[in-house]
């Protein structure tokens, strides 16, 4: 069975943590940090990369243009 | 032609892009002309009645920032709504022009001529450190020629400029010479003299223009400040401009602009006859003031009427520049009222003659 | 794991920044609408390949320094002159895509007389409205939008209508008048509300290039500083205090 899997990156240093894509992600693949980037700000990582499936909800709703998303299915 | 609607034909003819205005009485004429001329469907020239003053100084801006040649027309109470938006359009130091047919004020006051905008146009009017060129016509034919020399000096140094009328000539009729008309610049055009800094839209080749005049960092904004001072020091060097009559062998000199300066030129006729020696000095640029010729005569007469339809206003620069060698004084009437020769030469006996006997 | 392993090359790439959207790290607040709703007109500007023939019209407010986000030709107005500027920048440029940007303050209170003449003289221009019902920059005080009852730095005890009047609906009231083709009202508080509201403003770009007259994109946004709320939680409290007075929709498309 095809498998469409999905993965983000994010930029770290852009990102505020405001979490906006954590409480938008359908599959709760995300979280906050718990570290701090360069400014203080923890910042989006994926917690469950296993359940992501590119969907891009995250990226669609970062204020902060720093994730970007890739997707690959697999036969 | 009639003072108001010779601007309209300047501005067609000079090649002018776009005016923005909102009715206000003694100038209505330059917008009525502007629509009946249709130049839209001529040279192109966009003609927009605005909501506003506020409205029209606004679209001003916006059509100065496109490296586009734009203008508005007002009065007064007019001028006072836009000097918001004359801040910014110094501040972002944009081009454009502004005709102010004077009225009497202050508030609503009357319809009548006045010059008592004299400050506004001189000092700022709207906040912060900025100047306007400030033209002062005394005659249909200057009224039209200025229209040009407004857009020549404003887009020379990215200024505003300021035709400072008054309700007598943009309400009188005279005979105009006119110049040949010349097409509105060329989009490639605009790009040329403009190109590194107008909105033309981005190219891939070139950084973004953005015009603005907000600057958080007090350090930056400083500099922006030194920038527009070295731009005023340039103007006031190269830009004086001015008129004597008979100031060769005066004794006493008037000095008037606008629609005072032609009644000042009828007295100096008057005192001549009676034996007095009496020159003008018609300042033409108000900003920037010709203060040096005042200067130099004021070693020469011995003393100065400053003659104003106001309460005393340009008086404190010709003050400025004679330092207290002779005495000046001033002679005015306020409200729309305005003097004739005989009480002008009354009061220069008066007020000057009697009294440097 | 390893047999699912997405590579990150171009072809399997499904979002990224707009090219558009410059390096600069926005002055928002974390989780502020402003820089979702930038990230749209970015990807619009974009895509209806637009980027050299689009001058913006930034406002005065938290987002007057739009023009450092979204690399075309920007011109700053006056505090609520944007429609005036922008006005005159398209008469000027009649093939440019002219727009503005402007929030509830700038809009709604000190430009309505602009903007309203603006859309009655049916300017083809798309005018972006941000309403969070508060002024951000300010440091949040009662905005024309403000919720009764809402608490802001000068309505510290809840908007009082006697006091202060009411919320309006300039959207609404723009709905009626005949120079304007297309008003909707948008928000980006969930992943199917922005891309809806790209829809939105991607058409209203078509109107404006198409010649059809003014349209308006109206975004009940957040404030989560000035509202003093978590980001997150302030998309909750929009969703459940501001949607029911400003719906989302379509108000006019002709």
């Amino acid at each position: 069975m095809a498998k469409i899997k999905g993965t983000i990156i994010v930029d770290k240093e852009r990102c505020k943590g405001c979490a906006v894509c954590v409480a938008s992600c359908p599959f709760q693949v995300l979280h906050l940090s718990s570290q701090v980037n360069g400014r203080g700000y923890p910042f989006a990582e994926m917690e469950h990369p296993d359940q992501c499936t590119g969907c891009a909800s995250c990226a669609v709703i970062c204020p902060d243009s720093c994730i970007t998303v890739y997707r690959q299915k697999f036969e | 032609m009639k003072g108001n609607e010779v601007i309209a034909e300047a501005a067609v003819r000079y090649g002018c892009d776009g005016y923005f205005g909102y009715p206000i009485t003694p100038q209505s004429e330059v917008m009525e002309s502007l629509m009946e001329m249709k130049p839209w469907e001529t040279t192109g020239m966009v003609v927009v009645q605005a909501e506003s003053e506020v409205a029209s100084i606004n679209m001003v801006y916006g059509g100065a920032a496109c490296g586009k040649r734009v203008m508005t027309s007002s009065s007064s109470p007019g001028i006072s709504l836009m000097c918001e938006g004359i801040s910014y359009i110094a501040g972002a130091s944009l081009p454009c022009l502004i005709v102010n047919v004077q009225r009497g004020g202050p508030g609503l006051g009357t319809i009548q001529p006045s010059q008592s905008d004299y400050f506004q146009a001189t000092k700022g009017g709207g906040h912060g450190d900025y100047h306007l060129i400030a033209l002062a016509p005394n005659s249909v034919q200057e009224m039209y020629d200025f229209v040009g020399l407004g857009f020549d000096l404003a887009f020379k140094y990215r200024v505003p400029a300021m035709m400072l009328a008054d309700g007598v000539i943009g309400q009188m009729m005279e005979k105009v010479v006119l110049d040949d008309p010349r097409p509105r610049r060329t989009d490639e055009q605009i790009e040329q003299e403009c190109g590194d800094w107008a909105l033309t839209g981005k190219k891939k080749e070139r950084q973004r223009h953005v015009i603005t005049s907000l600057e958080l960092d007090p350090y930056a904004q400083e500099v922006v400040n030194e920038k527009l001072q070295a731009t005023y020091r340039l103007i006031e060097a190269n830009e004086v401009r001015y008129q004597t009559t008979a100031t060769e062998d005066a004794d006493y000199l008037l000095v008037a602009y606008g629609s005072s300066a032609r009644i000042c030129a009828k007295v100096v006729e008057m005192a001549r006859e009676a034996g007095y020696k009496v020159g003008l000095l018609r300042p033409i640029t108000l900003w920037p003031f010709p203060g040096k010729p005042i200067a130099e005569l004021a070693g020469q007469v011995k003393g100065i009427l400053s003659v104003e339809l106001n309460s005393g206003q340009m008086i404190e620069d010709v003050r400025l520049a004679v330092n207290g060698r002779v005495p000046v004084e001033h002679y005015g009437r306020m409200g729309g009222v305005v003097y004739s020769p005989g009480e002008v030469f009354e009061a220069l006996k008066e007020k000057i003659i009697n009294k440097t006997k | 794991m390893a047999e699912f392993e997405v590579e990150i090359k171009p072809e399997n790439l499904v979002y990224g920044t707009p090219k558009l959207i410059t390096d600069r790290i926005m002055h928002y607040c974390p989780g502020c609408s402003h820089g979702t709703i930038h990230k749209l007109v970015a990807e619009v500007i974009e895509e209806m390949g637009l980027a050299e023939k689009t001058i913006g019209v930034s406002p005065v407010g938290c987002s007057v320094f739009a023009y450092n986000y979204i690399d075309i030709d920007w011109v700053q107005a006056a505090h609520g002159r944007a429609a005036a500027v922008a006005t005159a920048v398209k008469r000027l440029y009649p093939e440019k895509m002219v727009f503005t940007y402007q929030g509830d303050g700038d809009l709604a209170a000190i430009g309505t007389g602009e903007s309203i003449h603006a859309c009655n003289r049916g300017e083809n221009i798309v005018v972006i409205y941000i309403n969070n019902a508060i002024y951000g920059m300010t440091g949040g005080q009662m905005a024309p939008t403000t919720l009764l009852g809402m608490k802001t730095a000068t309505t510290p005890y809840g908007r009082d209508p006697k006091l202060h009047g009411y919320p309006y609906k300039i959207a609404d009231m723009m709905a009626h008048l005949d120079g304007v083709c297309y008003i909707t009202r948008q928000s980006v508080h969930t992943p199917v509300n922005v891309r809806k509201a790209k829809k939105a403003l991607r058409k209203a770009f078509e109107n404006a290039m198409a010649g059809k007259g003014l349209s308006l994109v109206e975004f009940v946004a957040t404030c989560n500083s000035g509202w003093k709320q978590s980001p997150v939680a302030s998309n909750r409290w929009m969703e459940e205090n501001m949607l029911p007075f400003y719906p989302l929709g379509d108000i006019k498309d002709i």
